[in-house]
């Protein structure tokens, strides 16, 4: 008898037919599209119906339009469609959307809806730039060192406290004020902790004198290192949105302790990105001239004295005064709080210095309009190949001042949207970690193609030549075991697709490998069957037999196949991530389809026989 | 079709000290060509510049060669990369050149030579970032290594896990070098294919001794180097075959998968043609060496016997 439980047979069949369906999204290819993506915010339902009714009224017809992770996707069923497409709607709507060109999978919209995607290709596959950036966290705890130097004079020097110095230590990560006498520390101290009340500092007596010390704990330093990590992705994240760059679907990741990952799908030019990337960002705060014409001056240029001209970010002019009130250096924090009596608002916090010049400032200038500029600077070679720093000026935020304020204050009357991001640029800016590109890997599209091309050969061939092999060798058994492997890949494939692991050179390697395995599993089983029968054993007996007595063998292999994969999972960076992933996936779906697969197919051609006599194996 | 309808009866246990020679050679010498030759460490490890290009039709290696040095561009490497049309350039680690800068000067210098030339890749690691990749790669390799020991020391005997030990430690050793004997680029994709081979190699090691161990109890008339003997020759046909088979789709993957993966392929093919070996010739030849007997392997069955019950 071969007893099989039939609940065995139905879960083989239940979990192929899901493996079947989710890898369907894999069969329709690519097509070219457009990706749209909105400078600094999502693409809403509104700007699709706008964009389709441009690209009507213009007589291009797109294959498919659908909008994901705030992204607008534009299929194209020709390159001409794809690029007059591109025109068009950068013709109609300026300067509104990043226009990527890129390719998009077939998939049909009901597909896509209910989450079903095709695997996504790694860089090495789609050809594209890998970038790795160091973020300077050691310049990021000096810079907090320093600020909490400059606020301790400002307070002392405020509080008009004699003082011998206030000196840094960068090594040892402390801030020490040296006083002459017990009296001016006393006093010191006093000035120091009205200003900064939640520092914790610690009396000491440097070379007989008193002295007040700030020692960062491994807990603070660890914070700013990882304020300024997070800090460095919201930015880079936010310039890879920008209309500047037409990049579609980058991905940015903290890789380590002080790392930034970057993946460029489709992207040729390393060079464009880095500059814009490596730009460091500041803000500054500035009263708005409302005396003069702003109109006026950038039509006549001429400007009034004691103003400057800037523009917001609408390319509409807007004068300010020349004199600075607070840099982006001083700022601490900005926080969006949707929810304050005024409505939607963004919170401000400032150092001790800033905070002062605030103060006097809204008491000088209550009712008045302050404006945020924001300020890129960019390095980079001019006509003449000397480099040269570019700066970006732009007023990003106009509010009237409505109380007297200085550490912490709000900006108001912004929308939520709009205060969302104003928060975001406001820390991006207060932030200026140097970033260094440490790892950098460009693939070319026509090398992405021809690795596809060669792993899909070499996988092709591969299997080919184990699927000839089994079937003559094997006979019946042979082709069971075929089954099994075609089936393991589709459930791979449907993995990949349903994870979103990318898959990479390596990753194809580990599926041939992967199919090598669950050969194994079957060889096994089938050679105990035969060792069974020449032992005399009948057919059912030797069928139960093989596949019982085999499964410690390919147990014991597969988990220590398992423990270099899961060590190489964790390990492993880029491309042979890709390979850990699917060796790992390929463990569980070859053992699946080889052990549970086959025994259901031997049981469904051989077990309904009521004599078996013979196997063909 | 069947390769070994007729039970084989190879002597290995009698014949073990010239296999034992054997591997020997093998691992000194691979140990001396890693220590003495060194392995050609990719730009993964070592920090620096790669930059692949490709010709309309094939360069002279040497023109492009005295093209980059009279350019100033020094310390490069010039070599094909697959096809002779393929042309890879390596650079050290220059910390005051960006890398995109020097990929786009390589095309510049070679389009002098070749105007129809193509970039195809830029890779550029710092040698920071090498240097730690290269640590982690080391220590990924340890930690899989000891965790397979646990792993084994827990699944058999004492005495088998020190033979299944050695097969673990003597495969990937044999790959390494087989790297540094053909000086095959040693990147991030050749540790990978190592970790995989110390993952894969213990797979007939297993299949043989979890014969012993069945035969031991089945056939207690027998000495131990008897049983061995059965035993391999009994699981040789599955042991070969399914190293045959994964040969197959492996060597498929070294013919038809490109340059990238030449390293990687290579890497497998050797490892499991050690493995192979190892797991007949080695693993339970030292066992039977450290002392196993038969009444090592009955131990199971005084504290689990409804296992052996429990077959059919």
């Amino acid at each position: 008898m071969i007893s099989y439980p039939r609940w065995k047979i139905a879960l083989v069949a239940i979990v192929l037919l899901a493996g079947i369906f989710l890898a369907l999204p894999n069969l329709f290819g690519e097509e070219n599209a457009l990706q749209l993506a909105a400078d600094r915010a999502a693409v809403t339902e509104s700007d699709r119906k706008a964009v389709e009714q441009i690209l009507k009224d213009k007589g291009v017809t797109p294959s498919g339009v659908f909008l994901e992770q705030g992204r607008l996707t534009l299929r194209f069923s020709s390159k001409q469609d794809q690029l007059k497409a591109r025109d068009v709607i950068a013709e109609a709507r300026p300067g509104q959307f990043t226009i990527a060109l890129s390719q998009a999978s077939r998939v049909p919209a009901w597909m896509r809806n209910l989450g079903l995607n095709p695997v996504k290709l790694g860089l090495d596959l789609r050809g594209g730039v890998y970038l790795v950036y160091q973020v300077d966290v050691q310049g990021a705890v000096k810079q907090l060192l320093d600020r909490r130097e400059q606020d301790f004079r400002s307070s002392l020097r405020n509080a008009r406290v004699a003082y011998q110095d206030v000196v840094v230590d960068y090594d040892s990560k402390r801030v020490r004020v040296l006083f002459r006498d017990a009296d001016s520390f006393a006093k010191g101290k006093a000035a120091i902790l009205a200003d900064n009340r939640n520092l914790n500092l610690t009396e000491t007596t440097v070379a007989g004198a008193p002295a007040l010390e700030l020692q960062l704990t491994p807990q603070e330093i660890k914070e700013r290192q990882d304020y300024a990590v997070s800090q460095n992705i919201v930015i880079l994240r936010n310039r890879l949105n920008s209309p500047e760059l037409a990049v579609s679907e980058p991905q940015v990741a903290r890789e380590g302790v002080d790392r930034i990952a970057i993946q460029l799908p489709g992207l040729q030019n390393s060079a464009e990105v880095k500059k814009i990337l490596g730009k460091t960002a500041t803000l500054e705060f500035r009263m708005v001239d409302e005396t003069n014409n702003p109109l006026e001056a950038a039509a006549t240029g001429r400007v009034p004295l004691g103003s400057k001209l800037f523009y917001s970010r609408e390319k509409q002019p807007v004068l300010l005064k020349r004199e600075v009130v607070v840099t982006g250096d001083q700022l601490t924090d900005a926080t969006f709080q949707p929810n304050t009596q005024d409505g939607a608002a963004v919170s401000v916090g400032l150092d001790s210095r800033g905070a002062a010049k605030m103060l006097k400032n809204t008491q000088e200038n209550l009712g008045h309009l302050m404006a945020v500029v924001f300020i890129d600077r960019s390095r980079e070679k001019n006509a003449q190949g000397v480099e040269v720093d570019r700066t970006t000026e732009e007023v990003i935020n106009r509010a009237t001042i409505r109380g007297v304020f200085s550490n912490n204050f709000q900006i108001t009357g912004v929308n939520p949207i709009e205060g969302r991001e104003l928060a975001l640029l406001l820390r991006a800016g207060g932030l200026a970690a140097p970033l260094t590109p440490v790892e950098e890997r460009a693939i070319g599209p026509s090398l992405g193609q021809d690795n596809i091309d060669k792993g899909i050969k070499a996988m092709v061939f591969g299997m080919l030549a184990a699927f000839i092999f089994m079937a003559i060798y094997y006979k019946v058994f042979g082709l069971i075991a075929d089954i099994a492997l075609a089936a393991n890949v589709v459930l791979l494939t449907a993995l990949l697709s349903v994870f979103g692991a990318a898959l990479t050179l390596p990753g194809i390697a580990a599926v041939v490998l992967t199919v090598g395995m669950a050969v194994d599993a079957n060889i096994l089983i089938y050679e105990r069957i035969r060792e069974e029968l020449r032992n005399g054993v009948t057919p059912r007996a030797a069928i139960a037999a093989g596949f019982e007595r085999a499964l410690s063998a390919i147990t014991d292999s597969n988990i220590t196949a398992l423990i270099a994969g899961v060590v190489l999972w964790s390990f492993g960076a880029g491309a042979i991530r890709g390979f850990a992933v699917v060796l790992v996936l390929g463990i569980f779906t070859s053992v699946f389809t080889s052990v549970m697969g086959s025994h259901a197919l031997v049981q469904i051609i051989y077990g309904g026989r009521r004599k078996l006599d013979r196997l063909s194996i | 079709m069947e390769f070994f309808h007729k039970a084989t009866h190879f002597p290995f246990m009698r014949t073990r000290k010239v296999w034992y020679g054997l591997s020997a050679v093998l691992i000194v010498v691979s140990l001396a060509l890693v220590f003495f030759r060194g392995l050609n460490l990719g730009v993964d490890f070592t920090g620096g510049v790669v930059v692949e290009t490709n010709f309309p039709q094939a360069p002279n290696i040497e023109t492009l060669r005295t093209a980059l040095a009279s350019a100033g561009v020094a310390g490069a490497q010039v070599q094909a990369f697959g096809s002779s049309r393929d042309i890879l350039v390596r650079l050290p680690p220059d910390p005051n050149a960006k890398g995109d800068q020097i990929g786009a000067r390589v095309l510049e210098i070679f389009s002098k030579v070749d105007p129809g030339v193509k970039l195809q890749r830029t890779e550029v690691v710092g040698p920071q970032v090498g240097q730690e990749l290269f640590v982690k790669g080391g220590w990924a390799l340890f930690a899989t290594l000891v965790l397979i020991l646990i792993y084994v020391l827990f699944r058999f005997t004492p005495k088998l896990a020190l033979g299944a030990i050695f097969a673990v430690l003597h495969d990937p050793i044999c790959v390494v070098g087989f790297f540094a004997a053909t000086q095959m680029t040693f990147d991030l994709t050749a540790i990978s294919a190592v970790l995989a081979v110390i993952g894969y190699s213990l797979n007939d090691t297993v299949i043989v001794f979890d014969r012993i161990r069945e035969r031991a109890r089945s056939a207690r008339k027998l000495s131990i180097a008897q049983v061995i003997d059965e035993s391999i020759n009994q699981t040789l046909s599955r042991t070969l075959m399914t190293k045959l088979v994964t040969l197959l789709v492996v060597v498929a993957l070294l013919i038809f998968g490109g340059e990238t993966l030449r390293g990687f392929s290579a890497a497998l093919v050797i490892g499991i043609l050690a493995g192979t070996y190892s797991s007949i010739y080695i693993s339970a030849a030292l066992s039977l060496d450290l002392g196993l007997r038969v009444d090592d392997l009955l131990e199971r069955k005084a504290t689990k016997p409804e296992e052996v019950d429990g077959l059919p």
